[in-house]
C-alpha cells in the first residue's frame, strides 16, 4: 500500500459524508487492536477452539494422478460454516464488540458471509441482520434457513438486480442511518477503506497456514496458488503472504456464460477502472458508467466490483486472473466430488476448474494449491434441480 | 460573482432550492418540470445525474433515477437539459452526482461540459473532502462551485476542513439516513445548523426529509439560508407520470406555497 488506503491508485474513502466518521472511527479502532498482542490472542484462541482452524493442506492422489500435477487443496471447507468467511467475521465482530457496537448488519450473496455473521453474532451475543437479495434467497434458500435458526434477521432486497450490489447497497443505506450503534461487517476486501485492509489481514490465515504446511511437507515452495475471485478475499488471503515470494498467483473469476456474451462477472477480466461501494478498482459498467447487471452460477461471485487490491496486483501482473465458464464449473464440481469425495463450493469449483483447463501448463512434479474456499452442501439442491450432474 | 452567490444574497429570505432528477421521466417532461419549479419561485435548481446504485438515496429517488436512465439519459442528456433550460432562465443550477459518473466521463471533460452548458455548482454525493482535491481544482478552473455534504456525524475539524474547499453553499443534512420524506425534524439537526455556523460564513442551505412548509419554517426560524427539497418533489413527479399537465400544475403550485412559508416577514 503506497498512500493511506490506497493500492497504486485503487482504493479511498468513496462515501457519503455521513459515513466518514464511521470510517475514522473504525481505522482507528482497527489501529489499535492490531498491535494489541490482548486481541490476537482472543482471535488465535477463537480460530482454534470454535472455528477449527489450522485447516489441512490436503493432499489429492486422485485428482493428481488425473491432472498431471501435485494438487493440494487448503481446506477452508473445513471451518466452523462450512467457508473461508468466519476468518473475517470472527476478527470483525471481536472488533465491534471492542467498540461497543450494539447491533451487526452485513451483507450476503451465497448466504456463506451472512451465515459467518450469524455464528459470530450468536457467539459473541451481538444481534445480527443480514441484507440478502431475492433471487439469492431463492438460490441459497439452506443458508437463509441456517442464518434464521441461529437467530439472525434476513431482509430480502428487491431493488435493482436483487443480488449481492443491491444488498450491499441496502446495507449502506442502514448503516448511514443507523451509523452510531450499528458496525457494518462487510464480507469480502471491498468497500471503503480500511475494510480492504482489515479484510486482507484476517484472512492472511489462510496464506500463512498453508505456506507453512507446504513447505513442512514438500520442502519447498508451490509453483503455482489457484483461488476464485468474488469480491477477491479467499483469493487474497491465501496470496498475500506468497507475493514476494516465487509462485505463480492465479485468480480465477466468474466467466458465466462466457465473457463474450455479456453474462458474467469477471470483473478483472473484462472491466475497467470505476468507483462503486466506496472503493476505485475494476467494474463492470457500461459506457457511461452506469454498474452493469453481472451473472454466475454461483451465487458469491456475482458481483461487478472486486477489491482494489486486486486491481493493483493485476495492472503489476503479480497475479494472473483468468476466468472460467458455468458449465466447466459443474464439470469441476462433479469431479472432484467423485475423485476425492470433497464437495467444492460452486465458487471454489471455479479454482479447480481453471486447473482442469490448464493441465497443459502443469509438470507432474509442479505442487499447485487450490483454495478450497468452502463446501458445496449450500449448493447441492441448485445443482440438483439444474440434472446437469447426474 | 457567480450566479449561485448572486441569489444567495440578493435575497433577503431563506431561498428555496428544487431538486428533480435529470431525465426523469424523460427528457421532455423534465424540462417540464424544471419550468414548472422555476415558474413556482425555485431560486436554485438541483439536478440529479441518474445512478444505476444511488446507495445515499431513498426509495423515492432510486425510482426516479430508474425511470431516467430507463429513458436512456445519460450525462450528455443531462447537459443538453441544462441547456435548455438556460434558453429561458438565469436560475443557477446545481449538479448532484455520483463519482463514478464524473470519473467514467473523465472529470476533466465532465466539468468542461458543465461548464458549457451553463451548470453553476456540483455535489458528488459519495466525494468526501479528503478525496477532492484532483475535482476541486477542476471545478475552480471551470468556475463551477465544488458543493459539499455536512451531517450530524462531521466533527468540528472536518467543518472547517470542507468550510475551505466549498464554494456556493454548505448542504448540511438534516437526518442521519438517505434521502426520503421525514415526518420530524430532529433537534439534533437545529445543533448541527448552530454548529457549522460558528466555523463558516458559507451560506447553509439544509435538506434531506423536508416537504412540508410548516418544516421550511422550522429551518427558516433557526436561520438557514436557504431549504432544499428533493423527495417530496419526486413524490410529485411520481403520482402525475400519466398526467403532466397535473404534473406541472401541482408542483407550480408546490413551490409557490412553500416559498410563501419561507418569507421572513411572514414568519409565525
Ligand atoms: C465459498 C466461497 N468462496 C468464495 C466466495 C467469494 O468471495 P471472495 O472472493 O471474497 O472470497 C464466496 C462468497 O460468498 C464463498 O461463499
Amino acid at each position: 500500500m503506497t498512500k493511506k488506503g490506497r493500492y497504486g491508485k485503487y482504493g479511498g474513502q468513496y462515501v457519503s459524508e455521513t459515513l466518514m466518521s464511521a470510517l475514522i472511527e473504525l481505522e482507528s479502532a482497527y489501529t489499535n487492536v492490531s498491535t494489541d498482542p490482548q486481541f490476537a490472542s482472543d482471535l488465535t484462541a477463537l480460530q482454534a477452539e470454535y472455528a477449527g482452524r489450522e485447516t489441512p493442506l490436503t493432499f489429492c492422489p486422485n485428482a493428481s494422478g488425473k491432472l498431471g500435477c501435485k494438487i493440494y487443496l487448503k481446506r477452508e471447507d473445513l471451518v466452523h460454516g462450512g467457508s473461508h468467511k468466519l476468518n473475517n467475521t470472527l476478527g470483525q465482530a471481536l472488533l465491534a464488540k471492542r467498540m461497543g457496537k450494539k447491533r451487526l448488519i452485513a451483507e450476503t450473496g451465497a448466504g456463506q458471509h451472512g451465515v459467518a455473521t450469524a455464528i459470530v453474532g450468536a457467539a459473541l451475543g451481538i444481534p445480527v441482520e443480514v441484507y440478502m437479495g431475492e433471487v439469492d434467497m431463492r438460490r441459497q434458500a439452506l443458508n437463509v434457513f441456517r442464518m434464521e435458526l441461529m437467530g439472525a434477521k434476513v431482509i430480502p432486497v428487491r431493488c435493482g438486480t436483487r443480488t449481492l450490489k443491491d444488498a450491499i447497497n441496502e446495507a449502506l443505506r442502514d448503516w448511514v442511518a443507523n451509523v452510531r450503534d450499528t458496525y457494518y461487517l462487510i464480507g469480502s476486501v471491498v468497500g471503503p477503506h480500511p475494510y480492504p485492509l482489515m479484510v486482507r489481514n484476517f484472512q492472511s490465515v489462510i496464506g500463512r497456514e498453508a505456506r507453512e504446511q507446504v513447505i513442512r511437507k514438500e520442502r519447498r515452495l508451490p509453483d503455482a496458488v489457484v483461488a476464485c475471485v468474488g469480491g477477491g478475499s479467499n483469493a487474497i488471503g491465501i496470496f498475500y503472504p506468497f507475493l514476494s515470494d516465487d509462485v505463480e498467483l492465479i485468480g480465477v473469476e466468474a466467466g458465466g456464460k462466457g465473457i463474450n456474451t455479456g453474462k458474467h462477472s469477471a470483473t478483472l477480466c473484462a472491466g475497467d477502472a470505476g468507483v462503486l461501494h466506496g472503493t476505485l478498482s475494476y467494474l463492470l459498467q457500461d459506457e457511461q458508467g452506469q454498474v452493469l447487471p453481472t451473472h454466475s452460477i454461483s451465487a458469491g461471485l456475482d458481483y461487478p466490483g472486486v477489491g482494489p487490491e486486486h486491481a493493483m496486483l493485476k495492472d503489476n501482473r503479480r497475479v494472473t486472473y483468468a476466468a472460467v465458464n458455468d458449465p466447466e464449473v459443474l464439470d469441476a464440481f462433479r469431479f472432484l466430488s467423485r475423485t476425492e469425495g470433497i464437495i467444492p463450493a460452486l465458487e471454489s469449483a471455479h479454482a479447480v476448474a481453471y486447473v482442469m483447463q490448464n493441465t497443459e501448463r502443469f509438470d507432474k512434479d509442479d505442487i499447485v494449491i487450490i483454495n478450497l474456499s468452502g463446501r458445496g452442501d449450500k449448493d447441492v439442491a441448485e445443482v440438483a434441480a439444474m440434472k446437469v450432474c447426474a | 460573482m457567480g450566479r449561485i452567490e448572486e441569489v444567495l444574497t440578493g435575497s433577503k429570505s431563506p431561498v428555496f432550492i428544487g431538486f428533480t432528477v435529470a431525465g426523469d421521466p424523460d427528457k421532455t417532461t423534465c424540462v417540464r418540470i424544471a419550468r414548472a419549479l422555476i415558474a413556482g419561485g425555485t431560486d436554485i435548481l438541483e439536478l440529479g445525474v441518474p445512478f444505476s446504485d444511488p446507495v445515499a438515496d431513498g426509495p423515492t429517488i432510486q425510482k426516479a433515477d430508474e425511470r431516467a436512465l430507463g429513458a436512456k439519459t445519460t450525462p450528455a442528456t443531462v447537459f443538453a437539459i441544462v441547456r435548455e433550460i438556460r434558453t429561458e432562465s438565469d436560475v443557477p443550477i446545481v449538479l448532484l452526482t455520483y463519482y463514478n459518473i464524473v470519473y467514467r466521463r473523465g472529470i476533466e471533460r465532465f466539468y468542461r461540459e458543465a461548464h458549457d452548458a451553463g451548470v453553476d455548482g456540483i455535489l458528488i454525493a459519495d466525494m468526501p473532502v479528503e478525496e477532492s482535491d484532483e475535482v476541486c481544482n477542476i471545478a475552480s478552473r471551470r468556475d463551477i462551485a465544488p458543493i459539499f455534504l455536512i451531517s450530524q456525524t462531521t466533527s468540528d475539524k472536518r467543518i472547517k476542513k470542507i468550510a475551505a474547499k466549498a464554494r456556493g453553499y454548505l448542504y448540511l443534512v438534516a437526518v442521519l439516513g438517505v434521502t426520503g420524506v421525514r415526518d420530524e425534524v430532529s433537534g439534533r439537526a437545529i445543533d448541527l445548523l448552530n454548529r457549522v455556523r460558528r466555523h463558516t460564513s458559507l451560506p447553509l442551505a439544509i435538506g434531506f426529509g423536508i416537504s412540508t412548509p410548516e418544516q421550511a419554517q422550522i429551518w427558516a426560524r433557526a436561520g438557514a439560508d436557504g431549504v432544499i427539497v428533493g423527495s417530496a418533489i419526486v413524490e410529485i413527479v411520481e403520482r402525475n407520470l400519466k398526467d403532466p399537465d397535473a404534473m406541472e400544475r401541482e408542483l407550480k403550485e408546490y413551490v409557490t406555497d412553500m416559498k410563501k412559508a419561507l418569507i421572513r416577514d411572514h414568519l409565525p
